[in-house]
């Protein structure tokens, strides 16, 4: 592998490449999905490639391709630096990536038990488990689970000298019940929406899960909720469980603190932030109890990795501390921008890890890591014991957020109402709406760290050409005074 | 460009490779080239050249998949193996529903590729682009955006002796153009990157941001819309990926049930058409067979759904030819077993009238340029909810008056259709993946809005 890498490298150098990276990447996955007792999905797929990134003439040029042979990897470099030459007629400053990052490592995710080992037949067994236990439940239409294997080998080389090796394995699964009836459509997922839970591990992160022992209840739960009351409409209290608050610190937290976005990157596209440079250190986004940190270290998380894909090694970043906006999602480009931005050295900028590209096709973006809200000190039982009136909110069904993260719209597959300390009576159609610091600011209560665990969102999309790029959010159920519920008018 | 003889090659290896008793390979080829600006800089640029093959491969009703993207002999072998070993789990994992692989059945092709926009380079895109740079710097706002041109190669073969091959090519535009206290936006799409007048679009975005400085907070509520083809698009894309006949037959569809029915004004008529030269063509579907042309609403009245053979046969109704890939190596989520059949070209037809004419009957409304972050609340409605963005101005009198802040809205597609008071003459089209989307701009007498932004 060195030899490519080398030879791209070179190339690009000697085409007048002041600085360029490689990166070669293989990835395997495995899809099995069973849809109402059938087997609908036996797919193995691999790809392999890599991507060359160069700066010339003071601008980006990327080139990728799925050949790599030694002519190939030639002749990707060479168009790297003639796309850059092109980038740079339309240029103002020259990039600037900072100090050096030189790293000669290798990382590999820890697991237990290698997913792609474990048979076709045991994986087909859980699911058909799971589905016919789903569809055992009278009112249920639809029944369907997965379960994914991911394995992704990657190495990245520079001209300051990083060469860095990394493996990642994810493994994933999840349930879905579909119940129709009368002009409702109602549905319940198991462990998270969106199809699956995904998190860095082997076969033992299904395992755990247990999608056959949920099956029942989660089917049980979309008939019900198909003669349940509408969630009403009006100002309350309102606890999110965790993987609804997952999803909340995703969109609220997590997207408005890429700090290219910030700078307008993405203005064209996903849009900016709120978070602006001038809120740095000073912006009240949350009450003195809300944490938040981006996390690639944490075990478990889809954002855990040894190194970013600019060679920058793992890191723990606070977000927002006692309530306070005090750090970005940064790579080596942005961190100067922003310290250059706030008078600070910046030659002593330092990216905060936060650079990940989809594939050995796409280029860097600053992406999430994990995003967790830190743990508070409450059990959920004393949570909602101690809420007089309220509603309870879990799992994610719609999402929307204006194009600076402030304003957003979340839906949940399953609502309960909430009186004199019990949970009474169970609601369909919830959505609640707020304004992002607001909202925060809004949070009295999260429940301790027994009831926190990293979620992964594996469908997040970024940038042009599209990336997705696969998450981790850790959180516990926490509670918010005077939201906005329910401002859909039930039909 | 991989070519034609060379992708015959190609699947010849694999079906030699292949033990199934039915072998189908799907053919993506790319040649993708973007460039991307912001502040008035092209600050990404990027080139991509990527050629994958989806081999199914049937034993009975079990099916197996596997993908590659490594088109040496060795490769084609393995993921010839692997798409067999799917199928040999015991007991055996079976899809009743399986319908067998297609016959050949003779597809006309349909002229789709432009030899300029092949060959288009990044300095030809970096000029493109400096033009919307530089008349964003004279005007004194900040411009973004994506320009990509390519050529895409898309082939089906099956060891039933089908075999389809489609070349085309893309440019797209998107931009958005900011002020310090507004957006203007605007985006083209063709196969030929002479129809993407990226100048004009330029204008057109920063025009847009200018006019919509200082916006005023507005209470939300009911207003009447007019709404910019950008707008429309999503109601289109919305309304037709809930046409496909799996979402439809298992009542999880705006329109199940509810065919024949008049739903929505007689005004509005959406289709599908894969064939039309003025999209994006692309004139069979991931099984190989003929696209055909379905009227999912015709005069406000619902429909049919798209099929694939799998739902055709599950609903007995007519193939469409709507299959997606069963592996979709862009899209994972718009693969056969996640979505079913999907309409890829869907339209909205044109009307009479201007976009002037329609804010000039309009007493007081919002006048609205795109929507944002759209995603279905409730789909038996196609109620949706997003932000409105890059535009939004208020109707007074017949006139636009003043930029107003973005708004939430929470509404049925459906219930707005049926207000529908005007519709444009002139379609627009963007592309998104796979998806080629054309609309005109729309009066509509009611749309709800929800809630407020700060800007």
């Amino acid at each position: 592998m060195k030899d490519l890498t080398d030879l791209a490298l070179d190339t690009a150098r000697a085409r007048g490449a002041t600085y360029a990276d490689i990166r070669i990447v293989h990835r395997r996955t495995q899809n099995v999905a069973v849809r109402n007792g059938a087997v609908t999905g036996l797919a193995e797929s691999e790809t392999l490639g890599f991507g060359v990134r160069v700066i010339a003439s003071g601008a980006w040029g990327f080139a990728a391709s799925s050949r790599l042979t030694r002519q190939e990897v030639e002749r990707v470099a060479a168009e790297a630096v003639e796309i850059a030459r092109a980038s740079s007629t339309v240029g103002k400053e020259p990039v600037d990536i900072g100090p050096p990052e030189v790293h000669v490592a290798t990382y590999r995710t820890p697991f237990r038990m290698d997913p792609f080992a474990v048979p076709l037949e045991t994986k087909l067994a859980l699911l058909m488990a799971a589905d016919e236990g789903m569809r055992r439940v009278k009112g249920v239409r639809v029944a369907q689970g997965s379960v994914v294997s991911w394995l992704e080998r990657k190495t990245f080389a520079s001209t300051e000298g990083s060469f860095i090796e990394q493996e990642l394995m994810e493994t994933g699964g999840g349930i879905v019940a579909y119940a129709v009836g009368d002009g409702e459509i109602q549905q319940r997922s198991y462990p998270n929406s969106f199809a699956r839970d995904q998190r860095t591990g082997g076969w033992e992160v299904v395992e755990e899960m247990d999608l056959p022992g949920n099956a029942e209840r989660v089917a049980s739960e979309a008939v019900a909720l198909l003669t349940a009351d509408p969630c009403p409409c009006r100002v309350t209290t309102l606890i999110l469980g965790s993987t609804q608050l997952a999803l909340q610190v995703h969109e609220s937290c997590g997207h408005p603190t890429e700090l290219d976005r910030v700078f307008g990157s993405e203005a064209a596209y996903a849009g900016t932030s709120f978070l602006t440079p001038e809120k740095l250190g000073t912006f009240r986004y949350g009450s003195p109890i809300v944490n938040l940190t981006a996390d690639a270290t944490i075990p478990g998380g889809l954002g855990t990795f040894g190194y970013d894909d600019e060679g920058v090694p793992a890191q723990r970043v606070p977000l927002v501390r006692e309530g306070i906006f005090v750090g970005y999602l940064s790579s080596r480009e942005t961190a100067v921008r922003l310290a250059r931005l706030r008078g600070e050295d910046p030659a002593a900028a330092h990216s905060g890890g936060a650079m990940r590209a989809s594939g050995w096709d796409r280029i860097p973006l600053v992406r999430m890591t994990n995003i967790n809200l830190e743990p508070g000190e409450w059990s959920f039982d004393d949570l909602v014991a101690d809420t007089q009136e309220g509603i309870y909110m879990e799992t994610n069904r719609s999402w929307s957020i204006d194009d600076r993260r402030l304003n957003f719209q979340f839906g949940t597959e399953i609502a309960y109402e909430i009186r004199g300390g019990r949970m009474v009576r169970l609601l369909k159609n919830a959505l609640y709406t707020g304004i992002t610091p607001q909202f925060w600011g809004s949070c009295d209560a999260i429940c301790d760290a027994s009831h926190w665990r990293v979620w992964g969102t594996p469908n997040c999309g970024k940038g042009q050409p599209g990336q997705i790029a696969h998450t981790g959010h850790g959180a516990a159920p926490a509670r918010f005074r005077d939201v906005q519920v329910g401002v859909i008018r039930n039909t | 460009m991989i070519g034609e003889t060379a992708i015959r090659e190609i699947v010849h290896r694999v079906f030699a490779a292949s033990r199934a008793e039915e072998t189908e390979v799907v053919f993506f080829g790319l040649e993708e080239r973007l460039t991307r600006f912001a502040n008035n800089v092209i600050h990404q640029n990027v080139a991509e050249s990527d050629a994958v093959i989806v081999v199914r491969a049937a034993v009975g009703r079990s099916v197996g998949v596997a993908t590659t993207n490594d088109l040496r002999t060795e490769g084609l072998e393995r993921v010839a193996e692997a798409a067999v070993a799917a199928c040999r789990a015991e007991p055996a994992p079976e899809d009743p529903d399986y319908p067998g692989l297609p016959e050949p059945t003779d597809v006309e092709p349909v002229a789709a590729f432009d030899e300029r926009t092949a060959a288009y380079t990044p300095a030809d895109r970096a000029r493109d682009v400096g033009e919307i740079c530089r008349q964003a710097e004279e005007a004194g706002v900040n411009a973004s955006g994506a320009f990509s041109t390519g050529l895409y190669e898309f082939a089906v073969a099956n060891s039933h002796g089908l075999f389809v091959y489609h070349p085309t090519t893309g440019a797209d535009l998107t931009t958005v153009v900011m002020t310090d206290s507004s957006a203007g936006y605007a985006a083209g799409a063709s196969w030929k990157v002479e129809e993407v007048n990226v100048a004009e679009l330029g204008r057109e975005a920063i025009q847009r941001a200018l006019r919509g400085r200082d916006p005023r907070p507005l209470e939300p509520g009911v207003y009447p819309v007019v709404l910019e083809p950008y707008a429309v698009m999503d109601i289109v894309s919305f309304l037709s990926q809930m046409a496909g006949g799996m979402q439809v037959m298992e009542g999880r569809s705006w329109m199940s049930d509810r065919q024949g029915e008049l739903l929505v004004s007689p005004l509005i008529s959406i289709w599908d058409d894969g064939r039309d030269p003025a999209g994006w063509p692309l004139p069979f579907d991931f099984e190989g067979v003929p696209r055909r042309r379905v009227e999912i609403i015709r005069e406000g009245i619902v429909g049919d759904a798209v099929y694939d053979r799998r739902w055709a046969k599950k609903g007995n109704a007519p193939v469409t030819g709507h299959a997606m890939p069963a592996v979709n190596p862009f899209s994972p989520w718009l693969s056969a077993g996640m979505m079913g059949p999907l309409p890829l070209h869907p339209v909205m037809g044109a009307g009479e009238h201007t976009l002037e004419e329609m804010i000039a009957s309009t007493q007081r409304g919002l006048y609205i340029t795109r929507f944002h972050y759209t995603r279905v609340v409730h789909p038996r409605e196609a109620v949706v909810t997003g932000m409105t963005r890059d535009g939004t101005f208020l109707i007074e009198n017949g006139e636009v008056t003043t930029p107003v802040r973005n708004l939430r809205f929470t509404q049925s597609y459906v219930e707005a259709l049926r207000g529908a008071e005007m519709v444009g003459q002139e379609l627009r089209c963007e592309r998104s993946g796979l998806f080629m989307t054309r609309a005109p701009a729309l009066k509509l007498s009611a749309f709800h809005f929800t809630g407020t932004t700060t800007f």
